[in-house]
C-alpha cells in the first residue's frame, strides 16, 4: 500500500473541504482498502467520515430514510425497515459475507467498484483502471460481464445488489457537496461505460452521498429479490432481480422491476413493467413479459447464457413477488 | 545469523519463507523489505495516535495510517492467534469482534478504529477454562490444520450473539464468510450449533 496522509473528519463541512481538495471518502472501507493495497486506488490523502452523524434510521408514513453511514447489518436487521421495505434487508443479506455486512455502509456500497478481474490485475490493459490502455475482458474472460450497456471499451457489470433494489423502488439520494446540497434518483448516479469507463458516477468533486430516501409505494411490501449465483451465499450475481408487484383483483396494478449481473450499471426493466400493466399476475403474463427484457441485449463470447437467465430470473422473482401474503 | 535475525524481528511469515534452503539467504534484504511494507511500523510518516481495549488491556500505540488491524494484532501487540489468509476480506481467516461485532481485521485500518475494543481468539477462554464454543470445537473434529479455527470461533461468537444459530442451514448461511479449505464444514456447523443451544440454556 501508498503511504497516504489521514485525516478524520469532524464535520461534513470539513469532510467535504478536503474531499473537494482530492482526498478519498473513508467509510467502511471495504472496497477501498483493498484496493488501496492491491494499489488498483492510490489516494494521496483519505478522509475517514466515520465520526459524522449520518448512521441513522428514519421511518415515516411516506418513506424510509437511511443515513448513508448505516451499515448493511444495522439496514437489514432494522424493524421499521423489515415491515415497510422488506426488499431491502432480502437484497442486503443476499450481498457479502456477515462480517463485510457488519462494516460496509450503506453510501459505499453504491460506490463500490467492478469485480472484473482485469480491474485487480495490475498488468493486465483495462480502461476504467488506465484510461485508454484497451479492456482485456471483452476479448478475453468474460462469462460475469454485462450484456447491457456495455462498449467496445468496458462490459464490466455494476457489482451492488443495494443498487438493484434501490434502482426498482425509485430511491433517492441526498448529496452535499461544495455547492450545497441537491438530490437525485438513484439510478442517476451511475454512467454508462461508452468512451469514458473510469468515470463512473455522476458525483460532482467533494460531493458526499449523505442519505437515501425510499417511497413507500403501494407495491414495497410484495417484493423480493432473487440472486443467481455460482454457489448460495457469499458471491456476487449472474444474474439477480428485483421485482415489487401491487396487485388488485388478480390483475397487475403497478411493477417495479430491475435487474443485477447484467448491466454495466443497475438496470431497470421499464418495457417489462410496462408488458405487466393490467395483465393477471400469473406465470403467464410473467413470462410474456420478461421476454421483452433481452431487447438490445449483446452478449460478449462467454457470456451468452446471461441472455437466457435473465428472463428465467425474472419471471421467479415476478412469481416470489405475486406470492407475498 | 540468529542474532541479526532476531534483531529485526522477522515474522513467523517470513521465517517460513526464509527457511527454504540455503538460496533463500540471498533474498533476505528483499524479504525484509516487503515485511515492512506490509506491516508499517512505529516512527513511519505522519503516524498517528490510537488507544484500544484489546482482550481488557488498554493499549496506546503510534500507528501509520496504513497498519491494518490485522497486522496491528499480530506485529505491534504479538497476537497471532488471528491468521492472515487471504488478506482481501474474503476468507474469514482474520475474525475478530470490534465492539462485539464480528469483521475481518485485514480491511480495518487501525486508524479507522481509534478508542474500539477488540477481542480476539487469545481473549475468549476464562483462565484456563475453554469457551463452550472452543470445547465444542474440539468436540465434533471441527478441523484438520487449524488455519481458519480462530477466525470460524470468533464468526461463530459473532453468528450466536446475532441470533442466526437457529438450525444446520442457517448456520452453514451466516457462516459463509469463513472458508475452511480442509472441508470441516459439517463439524464447524454441529460446533456452532450446540454452543448456541448451550447460550440459550
Amino acid at each position: 500500500m501508498r503511504p497516504f496522509e489521514f485525516q478524520r473528519a469532524t464535520s461534513e463541512s470539513e469532510a467535504i473541504a478536503a474531499a473537494a481538495a482530492g482526498a478519498r471518502y473513508l467509510a467502511g472501507g471495504t472496497t477501498l482498502v483493498d484496493l488501496m493495497r492491491e494499489e488498483v486506488e492510490t489516494p494521496e490523502k483519505v478522509v475517514d467520515i466515520n465520526r459524522l452523524p449520518l448512521n441513522y434510521i428514519r421511518a415515516t408514513d411516506e418513506a424510509i430514510v437511511i443515513g448513508a453511514l448505516a451499515r448493511m447489518s444495522e439496514v437489514a436487521a432494522n424493524q421499521d425497515v423489515r415491515r415497510l421495505q422488506p426488499l431491502i434487508p432480502e437484497t442486503l443479506t443476499e450481498g457479502a459475507s456477515p462480517q463485510l455486512r457488519n462494516v460496509a455502509s450503506i453510501g459505499g456500497n453504491l460506490l463500490q467498484r467492478v469485480r472484473c478481474p482485469y480491474f485487480r490485475m495490475l498488468d493486465a490493459a483495462c480502461n476504467k483502471r488506465v484510461p485508454g490502455s484497451g479492456c482485456s475482458a471483452i476479448g478475453g474472460l468474460n462469462a460475469g460481464h454485462a450484456i447491457l450497456g456495455t462498449s467496445e471499451h468496458c462490459a464490466a457489470t455494476h457489482p451492488s445488489d443495494l443498487a438493484v433494489s434501490l434502482v426498482a423502488l425509485d430511491a433517492t439520494l441526498l448529496l452535499k457537496g461544495p455547492r450545497g446540497e441537491r438530490a437525485i434518483p438513484v439510478t442517476d448516479l451511475f454512467r454508462l461505460p461508452e468512451a469514458t469507463p473510469h468515470l463512473e458516477h455522476t458525483l460532482e468533486p467533494g460531493e458526499l452521498i449523505a442519505e437515501i430516501r425510499i417511497p413507500n409505494g403501494p407495491y414495497a411490501r410484495k417484493a423480493r429479490y432473487l440472486k443467481v449465483r455460482d454457489r448460495s451465499s457469499y458471491e456476487f450475481a449472474l444474474v439477480s432481480a428485483a421485482a415489487a408487484l401491487h396487485i388488485e383483483d388478480g390483475l397487475v396494478k403497478e411493477a417495479r422491476i430491475a435487474a443485477g449481473g447484467v448491466g454495466t450499471r443497475p438496470w431497470r426493466m421499464n418495457a417489462v413493467e410496462a408488458a405487466l400493466l393490467g395483465k393477471p399476475a400469473s406465470r403467464i403474463s410473467y413470462e410474456a413479459a420478461a421476454a421483452v427484457s433481452t431487447e438490445g441485449t449483446r452478449p460478449l463470447s462467454g457470456n451468452g447464457y446471461k441472455v437466457k437467465l435473465l428472463p428465467a430470473t425474472i419471471v421467479r422473482a415476478l412469481e416470489m413477488a405475486g406470492e407475498v401474503a | 545469523m540468529a542474532d541479526a535475525l532476531s534483531e529485526i524481528s522477522l515474522t513467523r511469515r517470513t521465517v517460513l519463507q526464509v527457511s527454504g534452503g540455503a538460496a533463500a539467504l540471498a533474498v533476505l534484504p528483499e524479504v525484509v523489505g516487503s515485511a515492512y511494507a506490509q506491516a508499517p511500523t512505529e516512527g513511519a510518516r505522519d503516524a498517528v495516535e490510537v488507544s484500544f481495549t484489546v482482550n481488557g488491556t488498554a493499549t496506546d500505540l503510534r500507528v501509520d495510517p496504513r497498519l491494518s488491524v490485522l497486522d496491528m494484532l499480530r506485529e505491534r501487540l504479538s497476537l497471532t492467534g488471528t491468521k492472515k489468509g487471504c488478506n482481501q476480506g474474503a476468507c474469514g481467516a482474520c475474525t475478530v469482534l470490534i465492539d462485539g461485532k464480528r469483521v475481518n481485521a485485514c480491511l480495518a485500518l487501525a486508524v479507522m478504529y481509534d478508542g474500539a475494543t477488540i477481542t480476539t481468539i487469545e481473549g475468549v477462554a476464562d483462565g484456563e477454562t475453554l469457551h463452550p464454543l472452543q470445547a465444542a470445537f474440539i468436540e465434533h473434529d471441527a478441523f484438520q490444520c487449524g488455519y481458519c479455527t480462530s477466525g470460524q470461533i470468533m464468526s461463530g461468537l459473532g453468528c450466536i450473539r446475532e441470533g442466526h444459530a437457529s438450525s444446520a442451514e442457517e448456520i452453514s448461511y451466516w457462516m459463509s464468510g469463513n472458508i475452511c479449505r480442509c472441508g470441516a464444514y459439517p463439524g464447524i456447523v454441529a460446533a456452532v450449533a450446540q454452543a448456541a443451544k448451550e447460550d440459550r440454556t
